[in-house]
């Protein structure tokens, strides 16, 4: 290593120090302290007292574990795809050469910044059972519904009715579509419009340019998207927290992986428990993560310009 | 096989945001022959491209018609117009083999697997694209600029469309590569003897290519014929500007009355200095005699300056400023009067001669008179 290069390296690591800091102290510590902490009996007030793998075995029996993870799977598995076609939908709408497009643009994009409590709260009430404004817009359906083929249908109690409630916080989630949205516009915006007019030429119809060219441009951000998507929805926590007051909903149908992790660890004290939780909702993350990548990648179009 | 007529077309982009309105193309009639390699040529923002896209149906007409083969199309959507176009940045779709890429407008059209196979093996035969390596399963990332551009013609040709259109093809490749796709598409031509348009600022493009050149500038067209036609008789000083590399010489002066009723040319040039004068033929001076005592430019190609000469007896006193030798032929850039001059010759010995003064003699058979206030040539 030359004088230079070496000057080089000791300046660039000061000016990354700050980072590399904090992720030794908030990341990589945390991480290792939780392995150690999973094989033991902590309580926090007292010392850790090693278990070995009583966690996990533990773990592996506790069907309110396996229901967790089953809310986890069910919520990720509907939520993610049902925002993906939603945000795509919205972009390409908002990418119409229309006017008032940047005030359209700004009206769908400003729900992404209400900040996760406030957005638990509003929904709290729009998901109310007699009072919300969802069942209020749903109920003249159901009347007509009802009057016509004789049918009894309620409009549901959303939160408090053990089948409906995940289904409450899935619609919860779509509030924040603006993100995607934003993402996914700017993703429209980088196809070439010559590859339109080609297509044009060639004797496509709008649906078959959004097939053949919209999709396969839009893949690398459609990736990235979803990719991003499932990380977010198997750390789901704060929004079911805040909406079921607290808790874990009806029938611990808002019970995720993450809430559970909280309540065995602040709610119980028993964070040796709580540590193996995290352990598996991280391996969990990195494996779908990794599947993705492994198969999503084949299937993205990187574009060379 | 087709006609093309384009019928008193206007393109008219309305005001908008403090913008004014722009006429990108201003009344342009024309029409392009059965199997006619037409070229429209003018500097950028002269409506050339717009003009060929509205032809191709990308843009709207504001005003006009456009007829294929005697039918109006104005109204027709773009696929259905029975035309192929080549696009400057070649617009290949970057996620298909370059296979896929000649075959999609078959494939929407429901032509049978077999023909198009058939198709595009053919096509892909003849631009080389299976020989020296077969590229039909790589995806245009993977090829180089002018294999790109010959997928892009590959695409048109399987179309087995009425007409192509070109949008200057060539501006995104290499000087030697753009030797070499010209004369590809040229070859093109005759092989598949279709009707041509084709888009270019570039006017060696044209003049080696057209059959006829249109010259357009600031939407209006300026001149339309064949290229040794634009080259030696220039409608306008424009015109003659713009076509042949390096440009025109233009001289602007007087027409004096000289010797037996002939007239003589006398530069106009600032006091004290030496004018450019040469005397005029008795038949030239015969068909510009309502112009004597009156301003003209003088026209006169750059091959039409002989340097040395003595014939003729005008001769044009110059300093040679840079002398550019380009192998076969020498462009010499003379400083005279007011300004500068170029002069085009086969002779190697003037290579040594920056700083001195040449004398030059005017091939004046060959020149052209325009119009000062009109800018229009002065008819033969």
């Amino acid at each position: 290593m030359t004088l230079g290069e070496r000057r080089n390296l000791i300046k660039g690591l000061v000016f990354v120090s700050p980072w590399i800091l904090g992720f030794l102290a908030f990341n990589l510590y945390p991480l290792i302290a939780s392995i150690w902490f999973s094989l033991c009996d902590y309580s926090v007030l007292s010392e850790p007292v090693f278990l070995g793998a009583q966690n996990y075995v533990d773990l592996w029996h506790d069907p309110v574990f396996w229901k967790a993870l089953r809310n986890t799977i069910i919520f990720a598995v509907v939520a993610i795809p049902l925002s993906t076609f939603l945000s795509i939908g919205l972009a390409v709408l908002l990418n119409q050469p229309i006017a008032g497009q940047g005030i359209y643009r700004t009206i769908f994009f400003l729900p992404s910044l209400v900040p996760a409590i406030s957005l638990a709260i509003l929904w709290q009430w729009m998901l109310n059972g007699p009072m919300g404004l969802v069942n209020n817009l749903i109920r003249p359906f159901l009347n007509i519904i009802n009057a016509v083929t004789g049918s009894h249908l309620q409009a549901p109690d959303w939160l408090n009715d053990p089948n409906f409630a995940l289904w409450g916080l899935i619609l919860t989630g779509l509030w924040g579509t603006g993100q995607a949205v934003v993402i996914y516009l700017a993703g429209l915006q980088e196809v070439p419009e010559e590859l339109y007019e080609a297509a044009e030429l060639d004797g496509t119809n709008a649906w078959q340019r959004f097939l053949h060219i919209t999709l396969p441009m839009l893949s690398p951000v459609i990736f990235f998207n979803v990719l991003m998507s499932i990380i977010g929805a198997l750390q789901t926590f704060a929004v079911p927290y805040i909406l079921t007051g607290g808790g874990d909903g009806p029938g611990r149908s808002l019970l995720f992986l993450a809430t559970y992790i909280y309540q065995n660890a602040f709610d119980y004290w028993n964070m040796g428990y709580a540590s193996a939780l995290a352990l598996c909702l991280f391996v969990l993350i990195i494996g779908l993560s990794l599947v993705t990548v492994h198969y999503g990648e084949k299937k993205v179009h990187y574009s060379d310009r | 096989m087709a006609k093309v007529l384009i019928e008193n077309l206007y393109k008219i982009y309305p005001a908008e945001k403090g913008r004014p309105e722009k006429v990108a193309v201003d009344n342009a009639n024309f029409e392009i022959q059965d199997r006619e390699f037409m070229v429209l040529v003018g500097p950028s923002g002269c409506g050339k491209t717009t003009t060929l896209r509205m032809v191709a149906g990308l843009e709207e007409i504001s005003r006009g018609a456009i007829y294929i083969d005697g039918k109006k199309i104005n109204e027709i959507p773009p696929k259905d117009r029975d035309i192929a176009m080549v696009f400057q940045n070649y617009a290949l779709y970057p996620h298909m083999s370059v296979y896929r890429n000649m075959a999609f407008g078959l494939e929407l059209r429901g032509v049978p697997k077999e023909i198009i196979r058939k198709r595009v093996d053919s096509a892909a035969r003849t631009l080389g694209l299976l020989e020296p390596d077969n590229l039909l399963e790589r995806k245009p990332k993977a090829l180089s600029g002018g294999q790109r551009q010959r997928v892009a013609l590959g695409r048109a040709i399987v179309r087995e469309p009425k007409a192509f259109l070109f949008d200057e093809p060539l501006s995104n490749l290499d000087a030697k590569m753009r030797v070499e796709t010209r004369t590809e598409i040229s070859r093109l031509h005759r092989q598949l003897a279709s009707t041509m348009i084709y888009v270019t600022h570039d006017q060696t493009e044209a003049m080696t290519m057209a059959d006829r050149i249109v010259v357009m500038r600031y939407g209006k067209i300026q001149q339309i014929a064949a290229p040794l036609d634009l080259y030696h008789q220039p409608a306008n000083l424009f015109v003659a500007g713009f076509i042949g590399s390096p440009p025109m010489n233009f001289f602007t002066g007087t027409l004096t009355a000289a010797l037996q009723g002939t007239l003589e040319f006398v530069e106009k040039v600032p006091k004290g200095q030496t004018p450019f004068r040469c005397p005029l033929s008795p038949d030239t001076s015969r068909r510009l005699s309502s112009r004597q005592d009156r301003e003209v430019i003088l026209g006169l190609r750059p091959e039409h300056l002989h340097p040395n000469s003595l014939t003729s007896g005008a001769t044009l006193q110059a300093s040679v400023e840079v002398v550019e030798p380009m192998g076969a032929e020498t462009f010499v850039y003379l400083r005279t009067g007011g300004h500068t001059c170029i002069c085009r010759t086969t002779q190697i010995e003037f290579m040594d001669l920056e700083g001195k003064t040449l004398n030059l003699g005017p091939d004046l058979s060959r020149a052209v008179f325009f119009d000062p206030q009109t800018e229009a040539a002065i008819p033969a």
